[in-house]
Parts: C-alpha cells; structure tokens; sequence
C-alpha cells in the first residue's frame, strides 16, 4: 500500500520482529536436540517433532527421554548435589545473577524463540515472560546470598524434579529452577513437549555462565516422562505445574513416598466488577485476565461476575474492545492474541465452546488467520453457576459471565468453585475490596488489576488450585527443609487387661462433637486399660459418620475463621487456666494410662504450649512485598479452614493440644482423633473445652482407629487439610485420598516429631496452620 | 492528505459535516457515577507504544496524518506581525516539497493556526484563500480569572475578528469545589458567545487533582456544548499525557454513546516527538475509531513537533537521519 492509500484506511500495517537469530540457534544444533545431563547435550534419541503453532510448521526436533536419560539426569543431579549445597549461599548467588544477566543480554533471543516455539505475542515475550524471568533469577540470587543468615535451621531438600507446563515455558522454569538452586538444590526439569525450545536454550546459558556440570538437568519428552521422574525413588521433591487431573495422579503416585510435594493447577478465577468500578478500565482488565496469552493462563479470569445494574454497559463496552483486538502472527509487534499452543488444545477449547447451548455467544471473527491454530475472542453472557462453562477451565480466550446483586453474592458465587488460584476485584470503594479480599478462596487477589506477578510475592492456590507457593520468603519453603533428623516412631500399642469394673458411680466417655458430648453412631466402644491391665473406661469408637458430623459442625462454626487473634489468644489462655485448675488429675490419668511418671511434666508442657499459641494468635504478622508497581501487595497467613489431624501416640495430652491451640490460634476449626491408645486423655479434655468458652463446632475431639478413620477424613471433600503424628502407618492412606480435593496433608511418615517444643518447630504448626494469600493492592489518585 | 480535499472557501471550521455538539442538560447522576481509576489508567496508558507500532511507509502516513492534526501555536508575549505570518506561511507549507514528492503526496497542511486574540487578522489575512483555520484561546487565557463580562466579550471580539475556533479556558475552581453547575453555565454562556465558531474547551487537566475530576469535568464540558475538550493550555506545570488523554477520550466515547454527539479531543502541550504523536494516534484509533483520527475531531496543541515529524519523513525517504537545519523553521 502506498502512502496516500495508507491516508484512507489508517491501518497500522505489519511490525514483524525478526526471527533470523532464533533461526540460525536451531541451526546451530541442526534442529536436532538431545537432553542436557550433567554439563552436556546428549545424542538425541526417538525424536518428535516440535511446532510452530502460527504455521505449523515444524521447527525442530526434539528428543523423547528413555528411562535410562531420566536416570542419568537424576543420578548427575545427585551426585553433584552436596558439593553444590557446600558452595554456599554467596558462591550460589554468583552463578544465579550471572544467569540473571544472561537472560538480560540474550533476551531478544529468548523471546523470539520462545514466540516461535508457543505462539504467544512476541510483545508479551519481550515485555512480559522474559524481564519476569530475569527478575525471578535476581531475586533468588540474593535469596542464596541470604539463606544462611535468615535460614538458619534450613537445608537444601535435595534433588528436586520440576516438570512444567507449555504457556508460559521460559517463565515457569525460572519460578522452578531459580529457588531451587538458590537453596542449594539440584535439578532435573521436564518442559512440556509443545514447548521445550527455550528451556534448551536456557541450558546453554548454563553451560555460559558456569553452572557446575549435573546442577541442572533438562530432559524432554511427553508425559511419560514425566511420571518417570516422579516415580522414580531418587528424587526427594516433586513440582508440577499443570492441570489439576495431572496433579491428583501426581498427588496418589507420590502418597508416603516422602517426596515433598508442591502444585500449581487449574482455575476458574473470577472477575469481579462492582458497579461503582470505573468500568472502562475493568474492560481493560479482563483484556489482561483472558485475553492475555490466548487465556492459556492457569490463573486468568475467566469468570466474570458482574453487578447486575451495570451489566449490559460493561458487556457492550467488552464487546466494542473485543473488536479492537488483533490477532494474527505471533511475531507481529502489534498483535494482541497470538496462536493456540497446538490443534489438539485448539479442538479442546472449540469443543467446550461448541458444546455450550446455554447463553449468549458473541465472537469476533473477522480477521482470522487463514492457517495456523487460532481462536477467537470470546464472550458469552447471562449463563449460570451450574452452566459448565462457569465451571469447567477452558484455557482459552473464552471469557463467561454472569451477574450478582449483593457483594454477599459476589462473594458466594466466586466461591462457588473446586477451585482457588486467583481473583479479581473491581470497585472503586476501598471499603469494599479490601473487605471482600479476606473473603474471596484464593491464593491471589488482585484489586482494580489482574495478572500481576513478582518475584517477591506469592503465588499459588488454595483448593483444588493445588499448594504450596513461589516467589518470596514464603516459596522457599519448597525447596527447604529442617535440618534435624527424626528418629523412626515405633507403633504404640494399647495397653491390654481385663474387663473389671473400678468406679462407683460410672463414667461415660463420649465423641464431642458440635461442643455436644454425644455417643458414636457406631454404637461401640472398646475397653480402655491401664498400664497395669486395669479397667479405666470405655472409649467410644467413631466411625465415618462421626467424622461426617464434625465436619458440618465445623462448616457452622465458620465464625471462629473470621474472629481476631486477640479474642482466639483469651480463649486458649482461658483454656490453659482450665487445665491448669485440673493439672494432677490429667498427670495421674497420664501416668496411670501410659504406666510413666512425666505426666506432671506433660501437663506443664500442656499449659505452657497453650501459652504459646496464645502468644502467637495475634502475632503471626503477614507482610508487605516489595514488589515494583505504585501499590502493595500484602501477604496474608489466613486459617486454612477445617483441619482434621490424627493426634500423636505418645504424648496424649500434649500433642492434641499442641495441634489443638496451633489450629485455633491461627483461626482454623480443628477435628483431632485422639492418641488412640489412650483417648481418655482427650475425653477429659473436652470437658475442659466445655468450660473455657470454646465455640461449639470450632474443634470436635474423636476417639477411634486411626487406621479406620484416616481413609473417611483424607477423603473428605469439606476438610482443607489433615495432618497425622500417629504411630500407626496411615500417611500414605492420607496422602492418597487428599487428591480427592488436593487438601492439604502433613503427615510423619512413621516418623518421631518434636513435641518438647523448639521454636522453630512451634513456627512449622503456625505455616501448616495458615494459607497464605497475597493481595496486590495497586493505588495512587492523580 | 491534499489540500484540495478541504473546501478553500470555508470560514468554519474545515471540510467539517458532522452535525455539532449542541450539548444536553446537566446531568449531575452521570457526573457523578463516572469513575477514573488512576492506576489501572496508567497501566493501560504505559501499553499503548507497545501495543502498536507503525513501520515504514505506514509511518509516513501517520505522520503526515499527524501533521494534518496539528495546531500549529504561537502563545508568546513577545507575538509579532512577522512571527505570525511566519507561522502561517509554515503552516500552508509544513512539509519540504521534495520529501512531499519523494512520497507521492501532493500538498498538506495543518489542522489550524492558534494565537491570541490581537493576532486573529494578522493570520486570518495571511491565510487568506488556503483554507486553514484560525483558532484564537480566549476568555483570559491562560487562568481564566479575568471578570466574566470580558471573557465573554473577548469571545465575541475574537469571533468579529475572523476566528474560526476559539479556544476556551474554564474555572479551575469550580472543579476544584465540586461545583458542577457553575461550571456547565459559564461554558453554556461561552459556547452561546461562540455562535458559529468551535470551542474547544480547555480543562487545564494538570490543575485539577485527578482523573477523576478530569472525567467528570470532560462530561460536564461536553454537556454545555464543547465542540473539542482539550487538555492544556500549555502553561500549566503538568500538560497533555497518556493517561490524562485516555480518561478524556473515554469521556467522549460514552458521550457519544448517550447523545450520538461526536466530540473532538485536543491534547496540548508537552507532544514534541514523532513517535510520541504516533502513540497519540494509535490511543485516539483504539479508543474512539478511526473516525476521529482527522482535524475535524483530533489536534495536537504543539509548536515544536512539526519539526521533528519532517526529520522522520525525510529520514523515511532518505534512509539518513536528518537535522533539523535542513527544514524550514515555524
């Protein structure tokens, strides 16, 4: 077109970024990749293909790893992991930054590849993944550079295997290999097979910058390997991010393995605008939360919740933006949405969309490329709750929505999901976002804004959503561990008598529950003996059921989730006052229950552990991110919710109370089973609880198998999380029926906990205690 | 864009077929339910150089599109006969005759030529016969605090002189106090003095404390009948930026969409770059259409980004970059 021609229409034309460089590195591997093990490229073995999305054409191929690559990957990853932990914190820090500079320099490089290989707008790669990615190895870099002061009880965990996802390739693997090396782990790293370029790239600048040689490992190929990675019994952690069916299979394969565990999964994230929002900016918002990388974001906002009086404006005004959005060549400066990943997530989204008969469906087709994968932006209004489209992730540009009333309905509506990763709020009322953000189940809030990341703040879910977190202090805690070593714990049997009466008048232990004392819906309970085979009562044994009914009574007692620490520490302290009242009618039935002598000791340990928690209800603090926007982002330690936890053996009394008060300090309700050999321990505990002005519901207390009772509460769908310290082997029964919900679970695979109470343990029951959340609270008038 | 496409004869404003803003009656409840969140504004505004861009000869024709846009300014105290006519001469001429060539373009101009009032027939007589309009600020221009009779009766003079457009300022302090209603009635008293001239409203953004009162301002200045809302006056600290001219367009689209009134937008001060202009561009195209990426609906305030437009252009025709010497001075 000439120039008077251009006069009339005023398009913009095509801006093309180059792709020469990134054409001539695949060349320089004459499009022929092997895996990187221990310093080095390997042969390549049974190739595949790899594509670019915007063609389809080919671009390279890529190798599909053997158990015998993985295995090698793994054992390099070993062996050179002690000498790379004794490097310590500075030597660390000094091959992360030059990495950090790596990606500075070579950053045209790394985007161009990684727009090739995804399909992803080369403006998102340059302006977005790639300086989130260098950013990500500078602030581990000063992590390593700070363990050791700040850390002092924390160990690199070892060898870690990290298999990530296609959508934002180079980015997910600096979340995953920065912190892990920064602690001193080592790694082995899958990336998907759509998506492996840049990740084979990155291993070159390893090979630049003087990573010691098995440090890092990357071995590609399809799921199948990495399942191979995360069966194999090398490998001490796991991280995944990916779908949420992955991360169930994930969850049950590696269930009483002892492989530390964290996952970054699916979403349904909601979008929600008040009508007082400044709602042209929320348009724009939603083009950040769903039109950002195609909507192939775990956390994008795909569920719009909008006020119904301001419904049909904020429609009209997403349809007119929808127009303006161009898509087409990925490497086109000016391209807003770019190419799906591959046909096979193109037919998936199409299909879900094709599938939907429900509401109205507006899409934007003009302008369509001709070849390559793409799909339209789109919208579909006025569907409900139970429509699938509310409910299902789509990883597409398709956005859903629906309207509420009430910020009460807003609420329930964006909670009315399996899922928790992230939301948004839009209002211009600071009463209500920041009231609303507490409320919302989700790792992440953004406020007036979406899809802001850092380095220094939190990410992750809660629910189904997965666990754990990256970025900030609180995302090494994956790739740490406590540097003590526990002793295996021995299974505590119950004592054994005969059946003779011993009281005059007699009494009755009961399940509490709901604060009712209330008998087992079973019917039976089994004798209880003393250390000297004497009668001492009967405990009842709980079943399902019972397990069922504390639940929904800690359902109801949600308040105690919303109260303060202030009114949580009176009560615990209460508690302690309580106990102490009755402190040497709990040492004698200790010692009679356990035939010792330290049950005085462990009723002092009792009331200064309720003390302990107490001190720390009002000041487990969250914090404030430096991260790098006019605003906060605040990290919240919110109550998990329902925590059901199996309480030690030993120790009948100290450790269902040190579970006890942790739980309650940090606002969750606590269902405990107790030590099963002498639950008459925690039947006198309740009685206690009965008096100290403990809402009824807030914490039941069970007694039973803890065998038979682990499978109903890791399965439970209502609990957030369980915990276990029983000395019976029941971690992997947990740890597998968790993935019905992804609860959280903590458990000691047969091994000894610390109940004596260091400091650093007393911090372990507050962070198990406690989701964090992050909210990003972008501000400033002018 | 040629010359010949804008009627020689015209004496209000340009080739100009779209039907005026005749204004609506104060609407306090949609005033007051606009919203300009100041953060995600920004966000959005920081995006739009690197949303788009324009390469080559798409370039060039968005430049000499911007060229086409521009009220070329002279607002000095020290203004002269001969300045004037210098200004005006460029104006009819903003390009070299051989860059014009080079890219197969016949003649431009710019949108109009804004001065104070004792220049009015000074320019409009240099002007005479090439079809630009003259544009005068008015109303005690630049702090609008002379008493309300003069600023009214400037209007009026300015008009008699032979001004095209008139370029108002409004009372800060009625922004300032929330006082909406004596704001909509002094630009409904200038718009009436205005007659057949345009008005283009200046909000004087940079002293109004925020977006917010920069959106509600828009709305209330279009209400009263505002033909263009424009940024600054060019003397205040703080002039015409991204996100302040992201909040003023929103506020004409959804006038627009209220009253089917189609409202220009001027920024002032402060645009001096090519590229800068472009960005301008690319926000005024995805915000409002390509509809209001003409004179009629869009100016650049601007003295100094002529300037650097040629040197682009000639940059664009040569492949050298070029120096400002090499092009006739405004």
């Amino acid at each position: 077109m000439n120039v008077n021609q251009i006069l009339q229409t005023m398009d913009y034309g095509t801006a093309p970024e180059a792709s020469d460089k990134a054409t001539e590195w695949l060349a320089s591997h004459k499009g022929k990749f092997g895996h990187y093990i221990n310093g080095n490229f390997t042969k390549h073995e049974n190739l595949f293909l790899t594509h670019n999305p915007a063609t389809l054409q080919p671009l390279a191929q890529i190798s599909q790893a053997s158990s015998k690559s993985v295995k090698a990957a793994i054992k390099a990853a070993r062996l050179v992991q002690p000498k790379w932990e004794k490097l310590g914190g500075h030597g660390r820090a000094k091959i992360l930054y030059a990495l950090a500079r790596y990606m500075q320099k070579h950053s045209r490089l790394f985007a161009t590849l990684e727009t090739l290989d995804n399909g992803k707008p080369i403006r998102e790669s340059r302006d977005i993944d790639i300086p989130l990615v260098q950013r990500h190895f500078y602030y581990h870099a000063g992590m390593a550079q700070l363990m050791a002061s700040e850390m002092p009880d924390a160990q690199a965990v070892g060898v870690c295997g990290q298999i990530i996802p296609w959508n934002f390739p180079l980015l997910m693997l600096s979340w995953k290999i920065a912190p892990a090396l920064a602690m001193g782990n080592t790694v082995v790293l899958k990336p998907a097979e759509y998506t492996s370029l840049t990740a084979l790239l990155f291993a070159e600048a390893c090979q630049q910058v003087g990573v010691p040689d098995g440090v890092v490992n990357i071995v590609t190929g399809d799921g199948g390997v990495g399942e191979m990675i995360v069966s194999d019994p090398d490998i001490d952690k796991i991280a995944f991010t990916g779908s949420t069916d992955v991360g169930r299979k994930i969850r049950q394969s590696t269930a009483g393995s002892r492989k530390s565990l964290t996952l970054e999964l699916g979403g349904k994230s909601p979008f929600i605008v008040f009508d007082d929002a400044d709602l042209d900016s929320a348009v724009e918002g939603l083009v950040d939360a769903i039109w950002f990388n195609q909507g192939q974001v775990c956390c994008a906002g795909s569920r719009l919740l909008v006020q119904e009086g301001v419904a049909e404006r904020l429609y009209n005004k997403i349809k007119r933006r929808m127009k303006t959005l161009r898509l087409g060549d990925p490497m086109d400066k000016s391209i807003d949405l770019g190419a799906i990943v591959d046909p096979k997530q193109l037919d998936r989204i199409s299909k879900l969309v094709t599938e939907n008969s429900k509401g109205d469906l507006f899409q934007v087709k003009e302008n369509m490329p001709e070849t390559g994968c793409f799909y339209p932006p789109t919208l579909i209004t006025g569907l409900s709750s139970s429509d699938s489209l509310m409910q299902e992730e789509i990883f597409g540009p398709v956005l859903a929505a629906t309207t509420f009333r009430t910020p009460d309905e807003a609420t329930k509506l964006a909670n009315d999901t399996r899922y928790g990763l992230a939301a948004s709020i839009w209002s211009e009322n600071v009463n209500l976002c920041l009231g609303l953000a507490p409320k919302l189940k989700a790792g992440v809030i953004w406020i007036n804004g979406t899809n802001m990341f850092d380095a220094s703040a939190g990410f992750g879910g809660m629910r189904e959503s997965g666990f754990g977190r990256e970025g900030g202090w609180e995302g090494l805690q994956a790739y740490t561990k406590p540097t003590q070593n526990r002793e295996r714990l021995d299974p505590i049997l119950p004592k054994i008598g005969s059946n003779t009466a011993q009281c005059e008048i007699d009494r009755t232990a009961k399940l509490y529950i709901g604060g009712k004392q209330s008998r087992p819906d079973s019917g039976y309970s089994r004798p209880v003996f003393d250390a000297n085979g004497i009668f001492c009562g009967d405990a009842p044994m709980a079943s399902r059921k019972d397990i069922r009914n504390a639940v929904e009574a800690a359902e109801n007692a949600a308040a105690w989730s919303a109260s303060n620490g202030h009114i949580r520490a009176q009560i615990l302290y209460y508690i302690a006052e309580n106990l102490s009242a009755r402190a040497n009618e709990f040492a004698s039935r200790i010692n009679n229950l356990t035939g010792g002598k330290t049950g005085s000791q462990e009723v002092n340990a009792s009331i200064d552990r309720l003390f302990t928690y107490a001190a720390w209800a009002d000041k487990f603090d969250g914090a404030v991110r430096n991260v790098p926007i006019e605003g906060l982002a605040l990290k919240l330690n919110e109550p998990v919710g329902k925590i059901g936890a199996l309480c030690p053996d030993d120790f009948p009394l100290l450790g269902i109370v040190t579970i006890m008060a942790a739980g309650l300090a940090m606002g969750n309700r606590m269902i405990l089973i107790s030590s099963e050999p002498y639950p008459l321990v925690a039947t006198d505990l309740y009685q206690i609880l009965d008096t100290s002005d403990v809402p009824k519901g807030t914490v039941s207390i069970l007694t039973g198998s803890h065998k038979d009772l682990s499978d109903t509460m890791a399965k439970h769908m209502g609990l957030d999380a369980v915990w276990s310290f029983s000395s019976s082997d029941v971690s992997q029964i947990i740890q597998d029926g968790s993935a019905t919900n992804l609860k959280r679970t903590w458990v000691n695979y047969g091994f000894q906990t610390e109940w004596s109470g260091t400091p650093s343990e007393a911090h372990r029951f507050l962070e198990a205690s406690t989701e964090i959340k992050t909210v990003w609270i972008p501000f400033g008038e002018g | 864009m040629k010359n010949k496409s804008i009627n020689p004869s015209f004496k209000v404003v340009g080739d100009y077929n779209l039907q005026r803003n005749e204004g609506v009656p104060l609407d306090l409840d949609w005033v007051m339910s606009s919203q300009a969140n100041t953060s995600a504004i920004e966000r959005r505004a920081s995006t739009f150089s690197a949303r788009r861009s324009v390469k080559k000869n798409y370039q060039a024709a968005w430049l000499l599109r911007a060229i086409r846009c521009i009220d070329l300014t002279t607002l000095a105290g020290d203004d002269t006969v001969g300045r004037v006519h210098r200004l005006c001469d460029k104006a009819a001429n903003p390009v070299r005759k051989s860059i014009l060539e080079s890219l197969a373009v016949s003649e431009i101009n710019v949108g109009a030529v804004c001065v104070y009032h004792d220049m009015i027939e000074t320019a409009v007589k240099r002007l005479e016969g090439i079809g630009i309009p003259v544009a005068a600020v008015s109303t005690g221009f630049p702090a609008g605090l002379s008493p309300m009779r003069l600023r009214v009766a400037e209007i009026e003079d300015s008009v008699q002189a032979g001004a095209d457009e008139i370029d108002i300022v409004i009372s800060r302090r009625n922004v300032l106090t929330q006082n909406w209603t004596a704001l909509y009635e002094e630009i409904r008293s200038f718009r009436q003095a205005c007659g057949d001239a345009h008005m283009k409203t200046i909000l004087a953004t940079g002293e109004l404390g925020s977006l917010r009162n920069i959106a509600r301002t828009s709305l209330v200045c279009m209400m009263a009948g505002a033909d263009f809302i424009k940024t600054s006056t060019g003397k205040e600290s703080v002039n015409a930026t991204l996100p302040v001219s992201l909040v003023m367009v929103r506020a004409i689209r959804d006038y627009h969409d209220q009253t089917g009134y189609k409202v220009g937008y001027k920024p002032a001060g402060g645009i001096s770059k090519a590229k800068g202009s472009l960005t301008y561009l690319s926000l005024i195209k995805e915000e409002l259409g390509n509809e209001w990426l003409s004179p009629d609906l869009f100016r650049f305030g601007a003295s100094s980004l002529l300037s650097d437009i040629e040197r682009q252009l000639e940059h664009f025709v040569t492949g050298a970059y070029s120096a400002t010497h090499r092009h006739p001075m405004a």
